[in-house]
């Protein structure tokens, strides 16, 4: 067991600092407000190759791993939430189940452009009435000679608008339940495939969250992605991958919190002395960075699972859990510990608050994870 | 073209903290980093490999922990990494250390060599110059700009109140300043390839170069000693006008005989 960092990706985190720090963080306040999508952002994060970073260099991607792709998503929610779901959603959930599951053909055309960051990928499994219980699927997905005619709609889809490429969940057989759903590749410009409501929400106000409709998408069969009925389990299978990249925004936002309170708590004066000299400030900081410290483990740990072609669904809910609710944790406590200012948006905690709630609904809510972890143990 | 990028891995001296008690640098924990006048020189360099195609290779002379500052260059792409590590290159000045990089550039081959102006640990800014006399080339030191042309280079060479616009034929050597650009981020592929390619190491048996001029005891200079600026006394502040101002000035400089 080794808890040590190896050379190369100290490396990268040394990289992912000085981008963070110059490139997104600038960015962070502003496009939360104005809730607009980063778009320049995403085109830096392309040129250096942080968007196809655990893909093999022939798909175009860093040659990379997971590790090195949580570590990415971590250093940039440190500086931006927003930031940070993009490259996740558009990794975890769009490119990485063509790489696990697509064929040649399919990994040979989408593959490349997702990796090196011409295109950007989204994922369409919750409906209106399919959340948690993603076996509610409504959409269907009909086949006719040599296509699937899809009819349908997705709700609160992460990067939708803006990504090219969308993982989507269909009902090829309504009969056989979660056995009759399919994962189809769809790209944006096919018609009678459009964009619907955006939605106004509390955090990530930067990152694009729609409705996607259907109205009979002719989708060639070429592009089923995987065999026909096995669509839950590919979504099940991506939304493990998915959870180690938002237990990893989790964690960014929780030490981000703290990084910017440890600066505060120095700067700021009451009754004579800096508020950091003060015992609680020195207890509730030390609670903060341990609950953190804890959630990087369990975090890097379910990414080198992965990265071992090891079994990680268990781990990884762990690590999402653990790490989510530490972020909600950790930046409550910094907005009390900036006392008035923290409720303002003067500084950035009461921002990386708001991004946190976020992370223990989507990719499974905390109640779901507990299953998960539970079930592991009951079995 | 074979562009040779020279640079030093130097601590950071942005992060550096003065021991309140000894009034020394306290070096413990502080980050190493490619010395900023260097990577400057080392993007124009990535920067003409991108514009006409070049070989970018990267060369320090240091002890071997400076292998992450060339991981680092070769991760922003540069194509080939030389260290110089050997004891007996070891407290070198700027004469013996520019002997030596001066013998491995010998053995490397160029068509142009790119140093950083000055180190911010040493303040020089003689390796530059001393390594382009050892080797009989041109050099032009504080280059702010730079563009190739057939078989030469034109670069604008910035003084605090002006500046030259120089055209020198290839080879020849350029001190780079930091601010001529900005350097590009390492690519995360970069990163990932970096410590799968070679660094490659080369001490005194590798390089042909006179023993005597190398490493301590070819070093010419000697430090007498060296020691912590006394603190000067806080001064005086006046609230005055301008006029006022200008005669405490006067006076001031004719009770020490300046005036």
């Amino acid at each position: 067991m080794d808890f040590l960092t190896d050379k190369e990706h100290a490396l990268l985190q040394t990289m992912l600092r000085d981008f963070a720090e110059a490139e997104v963080k600038p960015l962070a306040k502003e496009i939360d407000e104005s809730e607009r999508f980063p778009t320049e952002t995403v085109a830096k994060m392309a040129r250096f190759g942080m968007l196809g970073i655990p893909f093999p260099k022939e798909f175009g991607g860093a040659g990379g791993d997971n590790l090195g792709y949580v570590m990415a998503v971590e250093a940039i929610s440190k500086a931006c939430g927003t930031t940070g779901v993009i490259l996740s959603a558009h990794t975890s959930l769009c490119a990485a189940p063509i790489y696990e599951y697509g064929t040649p053909e399919q990994k040979a055309k989408y593959l490349p452009p997702l990796a090196r960051g011409e295109k950007l990928g989204a994922f369409g499994l919750t409906e209106p009435n399919a959340g948690t219980d993603a076996a509610g699927q409504q959409t269907t997905a009909e086949l006719k000679g040599d296509h699937y005619l899809i009819n349908g709609s997705k709700l609160f889809i992460t990067n939708a608008g803006h990504a090219d490429v969308y993982i989507v969940f269909a009902m090829t057989d309504k009969s056989k339940g979660t056995k009759g759903i399919s994962a189809f590749i769809l790209e944006k410009d096919m018609p009678g495939f459009s964009i619907g409501k955006k939605e106004e929400k509390m955090g990530i106000r930067g990152s694009s969250t729609c409705e996607l409709i259907f109205e009979n998408v002719k989708v060639p069969v070429g592009n089923l992605l995987g065999a026909e009925g096995k669509g839950f389990g590919i979504a099940m299978k991506t939304l493990d991958g998915g959870r180690i990249g938002i237990a990893a925004q989790a964690l960014g936002l929780a030490q981000g919190a703290i990084d910017e309170t440890v600066a505060y708590v120095k700067e700021r004066r009451q009754f004579g002395k800096t508020i950091g000299q003060f015992q609680n400030t020195q207890f509730q900081l030390a609670d903060m960075q341990a609950k953190t410290d804890a959630a990087r483990l369990l975090v890097y740990k379910a990414a080198c699972l992965k990265d071992a072609k090891a079994p990680y669904g268990v781990e990884a809910a762990t690590a999402k859990l653990f790490a989510s609710e530490t972020a909600m944790e950790v930046t409550t406590k910094a907005v009390q510990l900036h006392g008035g200012y923290g409720y303002t948006r003067e500084y950035p905690v009461e921002r990386m608050m708001r991004d946190a709630k976020i992370t223990e609904i989507y990719e499974g809510t905390s109640e779901v994870q507990r299953m998960v972890i539970s079930a592991n143990m009951l079995k | 073209m074979d562009i040779v990028v020279c640079m030093k891995q130097v601590p950071d001296t942005t992060e550096v903290k003065i021991d309140p008690v000894t009034g020394t640098l306290i070096r413990e924990g502080i980050p190493s980093i490619i010395n900023p006048d260097d990577k400057g020189g080392l993007e124009a360099a990535l920067a003409l490999k991108d514009e006409l195609g070049a070989k970018v290779t990267v060369l320090s002379m240091g002890p071997p922990q400076a292998d992450l500052a060339l991981r680092e260059a070769l991760a922003m792409g540069a194509d080939e990494a030389v260290l110089l590590s050997d004891r007996a290159f070891g407290g070198a000045d700027t004469w013996a250390t520019s002997t030596t990089i001066a013998a491995a550039l010998r053995k490397l081959g160029f068509d142009l060599i790119i140093c950083g102006r000055q180190a911010i640990d040493g303040d020089t800014a003689q390796v530059g110059p001393q390594i382009a006399e050892h080797l009989g080339l041109p050099h032009v030191s504080y280059v702010s700009e730079l563009e190739a042309t057939e078989g030469s280079v034109v670069v604008k060479r910035v003084f605090e109140d002006g500046y030259q616009r120089i055209k020198v034929k290839l080879p020849c050597l350029l001190t780079a300043l930091k601010d001529m650009n900005r350097p590009r981020y390492m690519s995360v592929s970069g990163i990932f390839d970096a410590y799968r390619r070679e660094v490659k190491v080369w001490g005194l048996a590798d390089i042909e170069v006179d023993q005597d001029n190398i490493g301590l005891k070819g070093s010419p200079t000697r430090v007498k000693k060296s020691f912590t600026k006394g603190v000067k006394s806080a001064g005086k502040v006046y609230e005055v006008d301008a006029k006022e101002g200008a005669r405490i000035i006067v006076e001031a400089l004719k009770e020490k005989y300046v005036i």
